[in-house]
């Protein structure tokens, strides 16, 4: 058997990384084992830009640009990319848009022709914007049926009152009917350009021809008028408890989560925050969450934690499924846990468990092409050195039981935890 | 760097099938066995499954709940799925620690305790995944649909089992089943990853071959009768969205139509995927969604057709458009299945399907993971050689195979069509409320 080592991973011996002169930064990576190619990339255009009256722009502007541009119909498109059983996406989320391509190796030049084309032409045909919102309305109208989704709408509002992090990235039924297509139009003139634009490859291509194949499609791009990104204001944290419920009529099971706002990645506070959560709610089987609320008490079929910052501070919460009349002794559990987990430092083997987990499970993550492609993505995203995954392994052994106290203290105070519930 | 495929059976009847990989440092073990919700009689419906859960739950040499932490703290990752003809239990984790996932495969084979207190506190879990599932409008009519198609075949019921049935199985009935099919014979232990064949062989038989081979299950399964005319049902529910899926009894997978079916569905709804991992794409260019979707009759079509032992559906799934009537869109659908019926595609067109299948396996080949469940999966309902011969089976399909079998499976008197029916969001009774 290999031997695992860090050796095997991504580093600055076998990462490209070339910023072109408009401002693209292209990341590469070879791997011959298997015949095809993955590109990930994104670029500064994300939901923060959005008015309130038009919320949803940013996402609705990322779907209408797969649907026709200045050379290629929306017919056109799909035929060149589905017929080689090539893929092609691109989604607006709340700081990026992001976009990704994958096919066998030998139809690449025409994919990364293709998004280029889709980066920089769209045409937002009229009759293909109205095609597809009807599309995202119908979108929103399952949203609003979904309990999972509405728990996850009401706890933002709740813990984001008043930031931007309150406010859906696909909007709601009345902010994406008052879109028009020269609002979609403007978006994209205004926000998408060369700037800040990243993108990363896996798979059979060395990386100084994936570097070539960038400039030759999007080397000569500029767009002057690009923004900055918009500053974030802080998020002011609860002072009281506070519950946000959602009936949906007919439902046989309620979504439940409790939480507040976590740290960003780029926060110190962050690997602490992590594996702190690991033990809170994955670990195992869904760690002491799952412990106390599935496996002890066989309350809920999921039970667990979860840690979202990205760029910004994303939440900290718990959530589980539960029937209605354990709904209160479930939320109940997760107060217990979380307070004991604010309380008394977490035991040695508990640390000791999360560490070898998260040192361990990184051949796991880097596995497949789509695994470099995100961990490249992520090295640029939140700036770090091309060697982060070489030093991961003492990062991890570094982080204390007192440090992950310390952080939970900050984020996860039970007066002012947030609690949304969406069911029948 | 692929060896060939090493495939034995040991002395007990375990089929053991290796493949080496040596791309990444990892290694995907699985354990199958031959029994799903196929094996299961009115009263015992999703037991399998249950007895699925039971396999997390103990044995005297691994505690409860020490088996997930052990596989977390070694990096793995595990899982296991219960299907309409199988049960699968599998983990991937790094080369250096796999030891720790074939003892304990072999360990939960024939120790697993299924403690009474156990028992009851997974029939809540249970019980919570079936409610978590209801919540999903094409869960109520998927369910609705296979019970309209199956009156006599145990496809008859969903995988996660009636209500009712999970309110009154008892422990020994779990146990039962569990001892019953959780024999060697009626095994298939699947390797792929970073690993030597020869001192992996060796390493299965020392844990694996003295345990009591039992008996391959060879219940007589009732074959469902040919259907004689269309079934229509539907199924209410809270929402504004109207669902409909027009589904058609199918071959099964070692059928020799089930691969100008799988070119079939490719061309009316986008390529079919089998692969556990690794991802698919779009399907905007299939005709379906040009003659429902960009016709606005439609937001969103998809499909697929499923590998099993015995015959199961081919299904098609639109969630229709907010101002088109039902039977607008029905026409439009069956419009194009006579389409088919009536003429056969383009060679262009099936070669089309091919590249895409191609480039799907591509896909799928980069994850180990993957690599090791199609080891076992086709050994489920043929044998290895089902996976490896796929794409020139697929090549071989005709144009006039591809119309044969629209006629003689898109049938209306052969068809199932279910509507979910939303009663919009004001207060509905809640029968089980």
């Amino acid at each position: 058997m290999t031997q695992t080592s860090v050796r095997s991973f991504p580093s600055s011996k076998d990462i490209t990384r070339v910023t072109l002169s408009n401002g693209i930064t292209v990341l590469a990576r070879s791997n011959f084992n298997s015949p095809s190619v993955i590109f990930n990339g994104f670029l500064p255009a994300g939901g923060l830009f959005d008015p309130d009256k038009k919320l949803g722009l940013a996402d609705f502007t990322a779907s209408a640009m797969m649907r026709g541009t200045a050379n290629y119909s929306f017919q056109q498109i799909y035929e060149a990319m589905e017929s080689v059983g090539a893929n092609l996406g691109i989604s607006g989320g709340t700081h990026t848009t992001s976009f990704h391509g994958r096919s066998l190796v030998e139809d690449l030049d025409m994919l990364l022709h293709l998004i280029a084309d889709i980066l920089r032409t769209p045409s937002f045909p009229p009759e293909q914007v109205e095609r597809l919102r009807a599309q995202l309305l119908t979108g929103l109208a399952i949203r609003s049926q979904d309990t999972n989704e509405m728990a996850s709408m009401a706890f933002d509002q709740v813990v984001y009152a008043g930031h931007p992090y309150s406010r859906p990235e696909d909007g709601f039924i009345e902010t994406v009917q008052a879109i028009e297509r020269e609002d979609l139009i403007a978006f994209h003139a205004r926000h998408f350009g060369p700037k800040g634009l990243v993108i990363a490859f896996a798979g059979a291509i060395e990386p100084a021809a994936a570097v070539d194949k960038v400039t030759e499609v999007l080397g000569d791009w500029q767009n002057p008028d690009q923004p900055e990104p918009p500053e974030l204001p802080p998020v002011v944290a609860l002072k009281h408890p506070v519950v946000k419920k959602v009936s949906i009529a007919g439902k046989s099971q309620a979504d439940i989560i409790v939480g507040a706002a976590g740290p960003s990645r780029s926060n110190p506070d962050y690997l602490a925050a992590s594996l702190g959560n690991n033990i809170l709610g994955q670990f195992g089987m869904m760690g002491r969450i799952g412990d106390v609320v599935r496996e002890r008490s066989g309350l809920a079929y999921y039970a667990e934690s979860s840690l979202g910052g990205g760029i910004g501070p994303g939440p900290w919460y718990v959530s589980a499924g539960a029937n209605p009349a354990n709904v209160d002794r479930i939320v109940e559990l997760i107060h217990q846990e979380i307070t004991r987990f604010v309380s008394e430092p977490v035991s040695e083997e508990e640390l000791a468990d999360s560490q070898a987990n998260y040192i361990g499970r990184l051949p796991l993550s880097l596995e497949s092409n789509a695994g470099v492609t995100a961990a490249l993505i992520n090295l640029q995203r939140y700036e770090r050195d091309l060697d982060y995954f070489l030093h991961f392994p003492d990062l991890v052994r570094a982080v204390t039981r007192e440090e992950i106290l310390e952080t939970a203290r900050r984020y996860l105070v039970p007066e002012g935890l947030g609690t949304a519930i969406a069911g029948p | 760097m692929q060896t060939p495929l090493t495939k034995i059976y040991l002395a007990n009847g375990l089929l053991v099938l290796l493949k080496e990989i040596h791309t990444s440092p990892l290694i995907s073990h699985w354990v199958w066995y031959r029994v799903g919700s196929r094996d299961e009689i009115p009263g015992k419906t999703g037991i399998s499954h249950w007895v699925e859960h039971m396999q997390f739950k103990g044995t005297p040499q691994f505690p409860p709940s020490s088996l997930d932490k052990a596989i977390s703290r070694d990096g793995g990752f595990w899982n296991a799925f219960t299907y309409l003809d199988w049960t699968t239990y599998f983990e991937t984790m790094p080369a250096d620690k796999i030891d720790l996932a074939l003892r304990l495969e072999a360990d939960r084979m024939v120790n697993s305790l299924f403690a009474p207190d156990e028992v009851a506190s997974e029939r809540t879990v249970i019980i919570s995944e079936r409610q978590g599932n209801e919540n999903e409008p094409l869960f109520k009519l998927g369910e609705g649909i296979q019970a309209a198609a199956f009156r006599v075949h145990p496809y008859h019921h969903e995988v996660i089992g009636d209500l009712v049935d999970l309110q009154s199985i008892q422990r020994n009935d779990l146990y039962n089943h569990y001892r019953t099919f959780y024999v060697p014979s009626n095994a298939v232990l699947t390797v792929a990853g970073d690993f030597e064949s020869e001192a992996m062989l060796e390493r299965i038989r020392e844990l694996f071959e003295h345990l009591p081979s039992g008996e391959r299950s060879s219940k007589v399964i009732r074959p469902e009768p040919l259907q004689n005319g269309e079934r229509r049902i539907s199924v209410e529910g809270p929402g504004d969205t109207t669902y409909i899926q027009v589904t058609h009894h199918a071959p099964s997978a070692s059928h020799p139509d089930f691969f100008p079916m799988t070119v079939l569905d490719s061309l009316l709804t986008g390529p079919s995927n089998l692969n556990m991992f690794g991802g698919g794409i779009s399907n905007k260019t299939s005709r379906l969604y040009q003659a429902l979707v960009d016709e606005e009759l439609a937001v969103s079509v998809f499909g697929g057709i499923q590998a099993t032992i015995d015959p199961f559906m081919h299904s098609i799934t639109v969630i229709a458009h907010p101002e088109r009537q039902n039977e607008e869109i029905i026409s439009a659908l069956e419009r194009q299945i006579q389409d088919l019926q009536n003429s056969p595609p383009s060679i262009e067109e099936l070669k089309r399907a091919v590249k895409q299948a191609r480039a799907l396996f591509a896909y799928g080949s980069e994850s180990i993971t993957n690599q090791a469940f199609w080891l076992g999966f086709a050994e489920m309902f043929a044998t290895y050689d089902w996976f490896t011969s796929y794409l020139d089976n697929l090549a071989a399909v005709t144009p006039d195979d591809v119309q044969r079998v629209a006629q003689n499976y898109l049938r209306p008197n052969n068809r199932v069509l279910g509507i979910y029916v939303p009663t919009g969001n004001d207060q509905v009774p809640n029968a089980e409320g």
